[in-house]
């Protein structure tokens, strides 16, 4: 392993060193500073003679005299199954104070693609025992859902209730041993020590800390570590999964951090912005992270990704939720107002989506009707939403008997439905009776997405002689 | 892809830089758009620019690791695909080769690199049936004979188009591999099943046509609305969730094409995965066949190497063109185009070009129209007429359409659905917008569906059209006042829209009878709303009010005649018509 001291220029998280010996593309870097500190980067870009390098912990402390040895290979992650129940920090080095880790195996972090015709196309259930999930947009094994909110808005509370409570339920019953818990790699990018308390409480609390890994890159620790983070934890996931047989469900938070990470090196590099400064690459970079996501053919473990990201100024247009969305297989949003109406969780189903519900439900996965009862609250509930604002300009008595119905559905849809708080872990028969009660506010006739025999088997008669809670 | 003989293979080089996707050499005896070998791992690359002693390839694998002082070994051959029999029912990444083929040879799930393989099975055999005799003057072009490639396709053998043509002098009929000589010109020229054809060139035709076939989608809204002709060209842009991919799979599954390619450029893994398990299920609406027997599937993902997504869609177009000049009208979907342009954008940031706007090259839009530019309807070199229908899904940053892959695209396209998100938000499905939407394609196909399906097709349509735009006119007073302060008549109005756009645009793309709409049917339902027009109307005239008018329990109906088996929607509307016109009369 040859030694330099040829470092020519340090610009942001850059550094540039000249070489007499050929350095291999994305290679591993160390770097001593001349105070004894060790940092690691990557090589960027290699050329006879130069090479420009990011580095991970910051570049402060390097100056020409620094020394930079060159690995001769790529960023590689320690797997092993021991690593279920261990805190590591963004670059995979133990937080605990528990044993070394003994690999059994180093893997290369950028994950090669899964070959499209080896992927099985994911379907099973999954029951987060969410009703705004379950009933309207819900999860299955293999699915990548991000989850888009807002600063200041509960999508850790969220995250965590459905990293408590996710069950595949047919399997439940038939081992009864928890054979269909999932195990979660927790990959944190630049959140607060707070919120990572938030986390690292609660996985304590509920024991779940020992069906997982954490990785935790927080505000302080460096912005480009953040790059690496997530596909540490992703390469430990497809272990986990795919030698293993686990299903992994990932939690990667906040992938806003790892896109102004991104945009940070971009800018060093003196790159050509895409739109508003990210770099133009952004699209494929996310992929190949998202893309880590789902079931491979004769095998038994499965990875499910629920990344978190907060929208700038709560936009959806913004360049990383837009992304997101042109990748992901839909999304949960958490909605500023409802959480300020007190809903928990907040979310707005109206532009939620899993594209992947179709085929994850219906009789024998989940129940007959629940396709035909999720389209018609949806409808009901756009439909009394869209009904607000008028009421805001005529008033309810200039509306007919019909529309102030909707509008009742709408409130109660909220209140009822959507409402459920963070501790209550509901199955799907449950969420669907709610489902049914709230319909059974309107006419039958109203019900117009709904299999008539599915009216006859679940519709409550009496339900429309129930008044809607007055709202004032 | 094809692969290069030894005797091809010139001059080595040597890496002298890596930045991603992007390697640049020196001392390469290459030419611009040769095929190449990098480094020790032997990944594939293509020549993209050549300056003084200094080449720049793109390399479509992984390039991890790669350094400078590896060698580069020129196959001196452009970047060609494999045609042949064997490309239907088959699954390809952007370079052509097979993903099942490379499964096996990878032994497994995960895309490993430096693996080649041909794009066409080289072994296996096929059933000649010639169609020349000894003796026959054949050009290039000129078909030979046919194989049967699947229950539903038989596959031209053709003279390669690069041929000078000849007399037979020998004819084989009888089982060989593609690469065994099956016809003999007295210019000592053996011709086989397999031809290479560079991807990034034309392949040659007689003659572009004017079409005025249409190519039948099966979508009300498209058929009825916005038509696209065999060998016509279209765009469809939307934000994500809006629906492209579905639509796109859709017009996949039930246009009445001869062949489909369908590139997967730059998406999702699982949406390629439902393809595969569906489509060998569904049958092929003309002939029953299994739906991959007409298909060629071209899956570079989103998460697949970059170079290889900027070439899958010439890839995609060449095969079509192959399949074309047998005579066969083929539909290409791309989805989607913007990561397409984003692939070029990438790597010319990488080569440092001057950026155009937002950042994508220059030639994005030279590069669009020479896309679209093939596709078409042709009389092919050997008499034959075939097409090309090419429809591209793009993805708008922030669904802004003002962005300039979906600008540059609409000045070469002539079929534009734009996808709403306002409409995919109320899951109101395809949400395709009647506003923004066009075809100009409309005209010249009238004749065609006025022949083949009803004589008053365009006349009824101009009615859907006008009753559209005159809700629209009119919803923008019901915000204001509600629905309640207008006169009856534009009350009525409102509700006969509301039957269009819920009855006849919307259409369930996953439900197992909605998705696919013949176009009799299509025509039907838009009868059934006139009727119901026409019969709330006279009503109203002789007294009844709206509301009375509104209550009718036949009416609703309408709604359901989407989900009925098209061979019991005819007599379905019937019905509803009737009890329609009974229950209106009776309130007068
Ligand atoms: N014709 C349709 N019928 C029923 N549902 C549809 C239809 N079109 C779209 N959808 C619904 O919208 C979802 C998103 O559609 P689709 O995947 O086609 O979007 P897209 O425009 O391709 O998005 P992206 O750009 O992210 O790939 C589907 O999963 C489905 O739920
Ligand atoms: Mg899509």
């Amino acid at each position: 392993m040859k030694e330099y001291k040829t470092i020519t220029e340090v610009s942001g998280p850059l550094v540039f060193a000249e070489v007499d010996e050929p350095v291999g593309y994305d290679e591993i870097v160390e770097i001593e500073t001349p105070s004894g500190e060790t940092k690691r980067g990557q090589v960027l870009e290699t050329s006879d003679g130069l090479v420009s390098i990011q580095v991970f912990e910051g570049t402060s402390g390097i100056d020409r005299n620094a020394s930079v040895r060159f690995i001769g290979e790529t960023l590689k992650m320690p797997v092993t199954e021991d690593l279920l129940g261990r805190v590591l920090d963004g670059s995979g080095r133990p937080l605990d104070d528990g044993p070394d880790i003994v690999p059994e195996e180093r893997r290369e972090i950028v994950g090669a693609a899964i070959n499209p015709y080896s992927r099985e196309y994911p379907e099973e259930f999954i029951q987060t025992g969410v009703s705004g999930i379950d009933g309207m947009n819900t999860l299955v094994r293999g699915q990548k859902l991000p989850i888009f909110s807002s600063s200041g808005l509960p999508h850790n509370d969220l995250a965590l209730q459905i990293a408590r409570q996710a069950t595949v339920p047919e399997e439940e019953e038939g081992d009864g041993d928890g054979g269909s818990e999932f195990a979660v790699i927790f990959g944190a990018m630049g959140i607060t020590q707070e919120e990572a308390n938030e986390f690292m409480d609660d996985f304590e609390r509920t024991g779940a800390l020992e069906r997982s890994v954490v990785f935790m890159n927080l505000a302080d620790d460096p912005a480009v570590e953040r790059t690496v983070t997530p596909r540490l934890a992703l390469t430990t996931a497809e272990y986990l999964a795919f030698d293993k047989g686990y299903h992994v469900l990932v939690i990667l938070t906040d992938m806003t951090n790892y896109c102004e990470a991104l945009r940070e090196i971009g800018a060093a590099r003196e790159e050509v912005p895409g739109r508003r400064g990210y770099p133009g690459y952004m699209y494929t970079d996310l992929a190949q992270i998202y893309e880590r996501a789902g079931r491979i053919k004769d095998q038994e473990g499965s990875i499910t990704q629920i990344p978190i990201l907060t929208m700038p100024s709560n936009d959806i247009t913004h360049p990383i939720p837009d992304l997101t969305g042109y990748i992901t297989e839909g999304q949960i949003i958490v909605d500023p107002d409802l959480n300020s109406q007190g809903v928990k969780p907040p979310i707005n189903v109206l532009p939620s989506l899993s594209r992947l519900m179709d085929d994850g439900i219906g009789e024998g996965l989940t129940r007959g009707d629940h396709a035909d009862v999720s389209d018609q609250l949806y409808a009901a509930y756009a439909e009394g939403d869209s009904l607000r604002d008028l009421v805001n300009i005529v008033g309810r008595e200039a509306l007919s008997e019909r529309d102030n119905k909707f509008l009742d559905f709408a409130d109660r849809f909220e209140n009822e439905f959507v409402e459920q708080g963070f501790g209550t872990d509901r199955n799907i028969e449950e969420t669907l009776t709610i489902g049914w009660d709230l319909l059974s506010m309107l006419p039958k006739d109203a019900l117009n997405r709904i299999d008539e025999e599915f009216i006859e088997e679940y519709y409550v008669e009496d339900e429309q002689a129930i008044e809607a809670p007055a709202d004032d | 892809m094809s692969q290069a003989t030894e005797s091809d293979v010139r001059e080595d080089g040597v890496i002298e830089s890596v930045s991603g996707p992007v390697v640049t050499a020196v001392d390469l005896d290459a030419r611009m758009n040769d095929v190449v070998y990098v480094g020790h791992e032997g990944l594939m690359g293509e020549v993209i620019e050549i300056e003084g002693n200094v080449t720049t390839i793109q390399v479509y694998e992984e390039t991890s690791d790669v350094a400078p002082g590896e060698p580069v070994e020129s196959t001196g051959q452009p970047l060609s695909v494999d045609l042949g029999p064997g490309m239907l029912d088959t699954i390809y990444d952007g370079v052509q080769r097979p993903l099942d083929v490379l499964e096996t040879k990878m032994d497994s799930a995960f895309l490993d690199r430096g693996v080649d393989a041909p794009g066409i099975d080289l072994e296996r055999t096929w059933e000649f049936e010639p169609e020349v005799e000894e003796g026959d003057e054949v050009s290039a072009g000129d078909i030979l004979g046919s194989v049967p490639e699947t229950e539903s396709i038989d596959h031209k053998v053709m003279v390669p188009p690069d041929s000078d043509g000849g007399e037979v002098v020998s004819v084989e009929s009888g089982n060989f591999a593609v690469d065994e000589t099956v016809v003999e010109l007295d210019t000592g020229e053996e011709i086989a099943m397999r031809q290479e054809w560079p991807v990034r060139k034309k392949r040659p035709a007689a003659e572009k046509f004017t079409p005025t076939t249409p190519l039948v989608s099966g979508q009300r809204i498209l058929d009825g609305l916005f038509p696209i002709a065999k060998g016509g060209t279209a765009a469809i842009p939307g934000p994500f969730g809006s629906g492209k991919t579905v639509t796109q799979q859709s017009l996949a599954k039930f246009a009445d094409a001869d062949i489909v390619v369908y590139i997967g450029c730059g998406e999702r893994g699982n949406e390629m995965t439902e393809v595969i398990d569906d489509f060998p299920e569904l049958p092929d609406p003309q002939t029953g066949n299994p739906l991959m027997a007409r298909t060629c599937l071209i899956a570079n993902t989103s998460n697949m190497p970059v170079a290889a997504r900027e070439s899958c869609i010439y890839t995609g177009i060449t095969i079509a063109e192959y399949y074309r000049d047998m005579g066969y009208d083929v539909a290409l979907m791309a989805d989607s185009t913007s990561r397409w342009a984003e692939a070029m954008r990438e790597i010319s940031s990488r080569l440092e070009e001057m950026p155009g706007e937002e950042g994508y090259p220059a030639y994005l839009s030279a590069r669009l129209s020479e896309f679209y530019e093939r596709a078409g309807y042709y009389r092919n070199t050997n008499g034959t007429e075939g097409s090309v229908t090419a429809i591209g899904a793009v993805s708008p940053p922030g669904g802004d359409f003002s962005e300039p892959v979906t600008q540059n695209t609409l000045r070469i396209v002539k079929a534009f659905w734009a996808l709403d998100a306002d409409l995919a938000e109320r899951r109101h499905f395809p949400a395709i917008n009647w506003n923004d939407s066009y075809s100009l394609y409309r005209d010249q196909l009238d004749h065609w569906f006025e022949d083949n399906v009803a004589e008053d097709w365009s006349e009824l349509r101009q009615w859907g059209i006008d009753t559209l735009d005159e809700e629209d006119e009119l919803q923008e007073i019901v915000q204001l006042v509600g629905k309640d302060a207008l006169p009856e008549d534009q009350q009525l109005t409102l509700e006969v829209a509301r039957y269009l756009r819920e009855a006849w645009l919307q259409q369930n793309g996953l439900h197992d009878v909605d998705r696919y709409s013949p176009p009799e049917k299509t025509y039907r339902i838009l009868e059934g709303i006139k009727t119901f027009h026409d019969e709330a109307f006279d009503a109203l005239d002789a007294g009844v009010p709206v509301d009375e008018i509104q209550s009718i329990d036949a009416a609703p109906q309408l709604a359901r005649i989407g989900t009925t088996p098209d061979d019991e929607a005819d007599e379905f509307v019937s019905e509803i018509e009737s009890k329609m016109a009974e229950q209106l009369r009776e309130l007068y």
